[in-house]
């Protein structure tokens, strides 16, 4: 387990100021959702973490004097062409962890498709194959950013339960980027909103609720409630294009979930 | 082939048949008739006394020595040139600083006349064979570095920051992520530089070598043989066509499948 600490985090594009003076202890085996219009630099401050944005102000500091093993997974699924599925996955990895890779396709609901190449599967089912990949990493940090985005929504939902599983059992620092208020509010132990225009913190709330959660607790109902107060102002979401095959969730749509 | 046997069509002959033999066989025929025009054997020999001059300078060994020497300045010099100039090309796209402060050095280099860099090498080195090889490595090692440099710069980053973020080895980031990426780049180059190193290396040895194609096209010259000069490099035309028909095309087709699959 890891624990973050970001000291006045500013990025500047050319005149944009995307993140300003963000400063946050993030404990370890915490799972902390951002939330956000698009634009606000949910993205840019998952690229800091992960060292590769270097363009910023500020400092970021981990618990531990040794450097975290971080899984992630992008906005886009980031697979090399030539590769097959397997070998996607093996390359980070050891070639005696093909069982253990074998197993996480199966849990991202991709069995016997080790031997495809990423251009024969879907946008969603590639990006599956992501999340296989970063949970193969065996992450003491796991950086999501929108990693459920174009999968349909009752599938979405299994690989949430399963997510909340694997941060249960294993306890990763997690830290999710999503536009979906009620993922947020159902998986995460803190969700923190970043504000357009001034790029600074809009809120920070702990979620100290027990899993699974059904949405139906009034803590969570309110605090969905604020979040969507909150959110009234906010541009609508860009989404990246999906592949039309796996359906796209609705960005706040309230739903009844079992995790 | 099966399907149209089946269903009884008609066979296309191959095109090496149907076009390239009489498109060749063309070519020898206009030759024989420009030299019958010109009816001077020793000014412009005919295809026939071309190849009697080639038979009879392989029968003594001579034609087969002198490609062979060429034939191994030509390898150990692109090989040189490959490695250096891949080094470079590498390095340059991959580091904008690196491009920003030698990017004006390889223009330079690109820009020289080959004839300039072999006579410099010759000055300063002697007439050696370390002279002739550097001299043809510096001609054509810039080239490869330019191509080179604009494969290292269209690497997909995405894929790079993938591979950062997991610490994948240098070593399977190579293997794996980099190369296939590069290898389009490097048939080119290949290719070019083939071409281009053999046609230095006859100057090289033209100026200052005791041996090989460019040093027996200087003593033909000398004594007014144009059926040698046009019969030694034909045969070295055949041997670097035979290099890229069976060596740089199947290693293309290779490099292709490995990106692809």
């Amino acid at each position: 387990m890891i624990g973050i600490r970001l000291e006045g985090i500013t990025r500047r594009f050319s005149e944009k100021t995307v993140l300003q003076e963000i400063s946050l202890a993030i404990e370890p085996g915490s799972f902390v959702t951002v939330v956000g219009p698009s634009g606000v630099g949910k993205t840019t401050l998952l690229r800091i973490i992960a060292g590769l944005d270097r363009g910023f102000e500020g400092r970021v500091a981990w618990s531990e004097a040794r450097q975290p093993r971080i899984g992630m997974v992008f906005q886009e699924p980031r697979l090399v062409p030539w590769l097959s599925v397997i070998d996607n996955l093996l390359l980070i990895a050891t070639p005696a962890q093909r069982a253990e890779a074998l197993a996480l396709l199966d849990l991202v609901e991709l069995p016997g498709s080790a031997d495809a190449l990423p251009r024969q599967l879907s946008g969603g089912m590639q990006r599956r194959v992501a999340l296989a990949r970063a949970l193969l990493a065996k992450p003491d940090l796991l950086l999501l950013d929108e990693p459920l985005i174009s999968l349909d929504s009752t599938r979405a939902e299994r690989l949430r339960a399963r997510l909340a599983a694997f941060w249960q059992a294993e306890r990763p620092t997690i830290i999710l980027v999503t536009h979906d208020l009620t993922e947020a509010i159902a998986l995460s132990s803190r969700v923190i909103a970043l504000a357009p225009e001034t790029g600074r913190i809009a809120l920070d709330r702990s979620i100290p609720l027990p899993h699974p959660r059904h949405m139906t607790d009034p803590a969570e109902a309110a605090l969905l409630g604020e979040l969507r107060d909150l959110a009234r102002n906010w541009p609508a979401p860009a989404h990246p294009p999906g592949d039309g095959a796996e359906e796209r969730e609705g960005a706040t749509g309230l739903r009844l979930l079992t995790i | 082939m099966k399907l149209a046997a089946a269903l009884d069509v008609p066979r296309r002959r191959p095109e090496w048949l149907r076009l390239k033999l009489p498109s060749f066989i063309a070519l020898l025929v206009l030759w024989q008739v420009a030299a019958m025009l010109i009816a001077d054997p020793a000014l412009f020999p005919t295809p026939l006394i071309t190849l009697e001059t080639g038979y009879r300078h392989l029968v003594t060994g001579e034609l087969l020595f002198s490609l062979a020497m060429t034939l191994a300045r030509v390898m150990v010099a692109f090989l040189l040139a490959m490695v250096i100039g891949s080094a470079i090309g590498i390095a340059l796209g991959r580091s904008q600083p690196a491009d920003a402060i030698f990017g004006g050095w390889l223009s330079i280099a690109l820009n020289m006349p080959a004839l300039v860099t072999i006579v410099l090498c010759y000055v300063w080195f002697g007439l050696t064979e370390t002279a002739a090889i550097v001299a043809v490595t510096i001609n054509k090692a810039p080239t490869v570095a330019a191509i080179m440099r604009e494969g290292a710069r269209a690497l997909d980053r995405q894929l790079l920051e993938a591979v950062e973020v997991f610490k994948v080895s240098r070593w399977k980031v190579l293997r794996y992520v980099v190369l296939p990426q590069l290898a389009p780049s490097f048939i080119a180059s290949a290719r070019a530089g083939l071409a281009l190193t053999w046609k230095i290396v006859l100057v090289v040895e033209l100026l200052g070598r005791p041996n090989g194609i460019g040093f027996q096209i200087r003593t033909f010259f000398n004594y007014f043989d144009i059926a040698g000069i046009l019969a030694y490099s034909l045969a070295f035309i055949a041997i670097v066509l035979a290099i890229e028909s069976f060596i740089v095309q199947p290693l293309e087709r290779r490099t292709g499948r490995w990106r692809t699959v």
